[in-house]
């Protein structure tokens, strides 16, 4: 197991994307975070945490979002459901997806065919903790990172949170 | 984590971590039915026919708008207008129609057990939506899916089921599943419409009054009497009937407590229940209804899922 970011390192991560989300639209009205479940959560609370801490005061709408349903191999595995919770309409609304690690991207695609079931955004916005390079299965990018690795198929990416597994860590493991 | 079976045909054959699994991912489906657009791709590659053989309104429609928000594709069937009316078996009616690439089969039958025997011979899912006398297992599941809404859980609860348990396959369902999540069961109303030895079968309680059996419970889910089902004379009258187990609102108002009051519908007014006891705020009747689709959607889902 090869450490890839210590817990130190995450909290200076962590309040870095939480600027650039800001740096791009100081008035956040217009803004909407959706954390993805289950673990992409843990990355959005911390952000959302962050904003509040760096700006007191600040209007936040952020929300949470399980893609089980929207799978493409709903018939291979099963996943689990986690809860949804956006209490609010993304109509016209900049969102930016909140997920810990981006692959292949075929979890982002699920996102973005769940999220039209909550209004029409007028622009969509994608913030990860990992992007591991190279190793897309759909067009899709970030616009916000916390750290890009080269990995390859049989490395497995893990990110470890306090709230859930005792420390906050990003770690290679070999299979 | 999958169900433990390909098929749903009673509440009997499933294990408590199955029926948990079911409540939970209905918890999910709930929330996608709030939300603008209620619908999701999961199911849709399958194929699901809905073979009702016995009338039905709630179950049928719940069914397919289930199936619908999971994008299935849906077939349906009528028995009145269809070829059984010609003479043609369960067996073959269902062959023809799976060769026509159908995954899953809703089946509602008057003959208890038509469910198991297809499920022998079939290879399609077959979910069970109430076989004659036997099993109603959605039902069950629905019904627990709105205690647990209402009480914030099933363990430890008290439900009485009141009224015409000897036909009745919303009873057999419920009381297999409380019991397997460890809710206590009264089952109340007269003795001509209660089964002998039903206490030592499943481990409830019995009892033959009313008033006694309220006082007791925190659910009551007050069954319809089913004269389709009751070849012969098992009380002297409707009327007789609701004075001796017709829940009134004087005899909700004189309990010391305020207890959930549900029924499965279709509701025979001024018999089992009176009109302003189910239409009051203690009723969950409408809401049991609501949850029905959330449920079945959980169901269709893990089996498709399970059957590939």
């Amino acid at each position: 197991m090869k450490s890839i970011l210590s817990g130190q390192q995450i909290s200076i991560t962590i309040r870095r994307l939480a600027h650039q989300i800001l740096e791009n639209e100081t008035d956040t009205s217009g803004t909407v975070l959706i954390g993805l479940q289950p673990r992409g959560v843990f990355l959005s609370d911390r952000i959302v945490e962050a904003m509040h801490q760096e700006f007191p005061g600040i209007n936040v709408t952020y929300g949470k979002l399980d893609i089980t349903f929207y799978r493409d191999d709903v018939r291979k595995a099963l996943h689990i459901a986690n809860e949804t919770d956006i209490p609010f309409s993304v109509e016209g609304k900049k969102v930016v997806l909140i997920d810990d690690v981006l692959y292949k991207g075929r979890t982002i695609r699920a996102a973005l065919d769940a999220l039209l079931a909550f209004g029409r955004p007028a622009k969509v916005e994608l913030c990860v903790l990992i992007d591991r390079r190279f190793s897309r299965e759909f067009p899709i990018q970030p616009n916000y990172v916390g750290k890009s690795i080269d990995s390859i198929v049989s490395q497995k990416v893990r990110v470890f949170w306090n709230e859930k597994d005792g420390k906050d860590e990003v770690a290679l493991l070999e299979e | 984590m999958q169900l433990s079976t390909r098929h749903l045909l009673g509440i009997k054959d499933l294990t408590a971590g199955d029926i948990s699994l079911i409540l939970q991912t209905a918890e999910q489906f709930k929330e996608v039915l709030q939300r603008p657009v209620k619908k999701v791709p999961s199911l849709r590659d399958i194929v699901v026919v809905n073979l009702f053989f016995e009338n039905s309104t709630r179950t049928r429609i719940s069914f397919e708008l289930a199936e619908k928000r999971l994008s299935a594709d849906t077939v349906n069937f009528t028995a009145s207008a269809s070829s059984v009316s010609k003479g043609e078996t369960l067996l073959d009616t269902v062959n023809n129609i799976l060769s026509m690439k159908v995954d899953m089969v809703v089946m509602r039958h008057s003959a208890s057990g038509a469910p198991h025997f297809l499920a022998q011979h079939i290879p399609a899912a077959i979910i069970n939506a109430g076989d004659g006398i036997n099993e109603h297992p959605t039902q069950g599941l629905l019904d627990a899916f709105s205690i647990r809404e209402k009480l914030g859980a099933l363990e430890g609860k008290k439900v009485a089921i009141i009224g015409d348990i000897m036909h009745s396959r919303v009873a057999q369902s419920n009381i297999y599943l409380l019991k397997k999540m460890g809710a206590e069961v009264t089952v109340c109303g007269p003795p001509t419409l209660i089964p002998r030895h039903i206490e030592e079968a499943f481990g409830i309680n019995v009892s033959y009054d009313l008033k006694e059996t309220l006082q007791w419970c925190d659910v009551a889910n007050v069954l319809r009497i089913q004269l389709e089902r009751q070849n012969q004379v098992l009380f002297s009258s409707l009327r007789e009937y609701n004075l001796a187990y017709g829940i009134s609102r004087s005899l909700l108002d004189s309990l010391h407590k305020e207890i959930v009051i549900m029924h499965p519908g279709p509701i025979n007014r001024g018999v089992e229940l009176d009109s302003d006891v189910a239409d009051s705020k203690q009723s969950i009747i409408l809401q049991q209804v609501e949850n029905g689709v959330a449920v079945r959607m959980a169901v269709l889902y893990l089996l498709a899922n399970r059957n590939n």
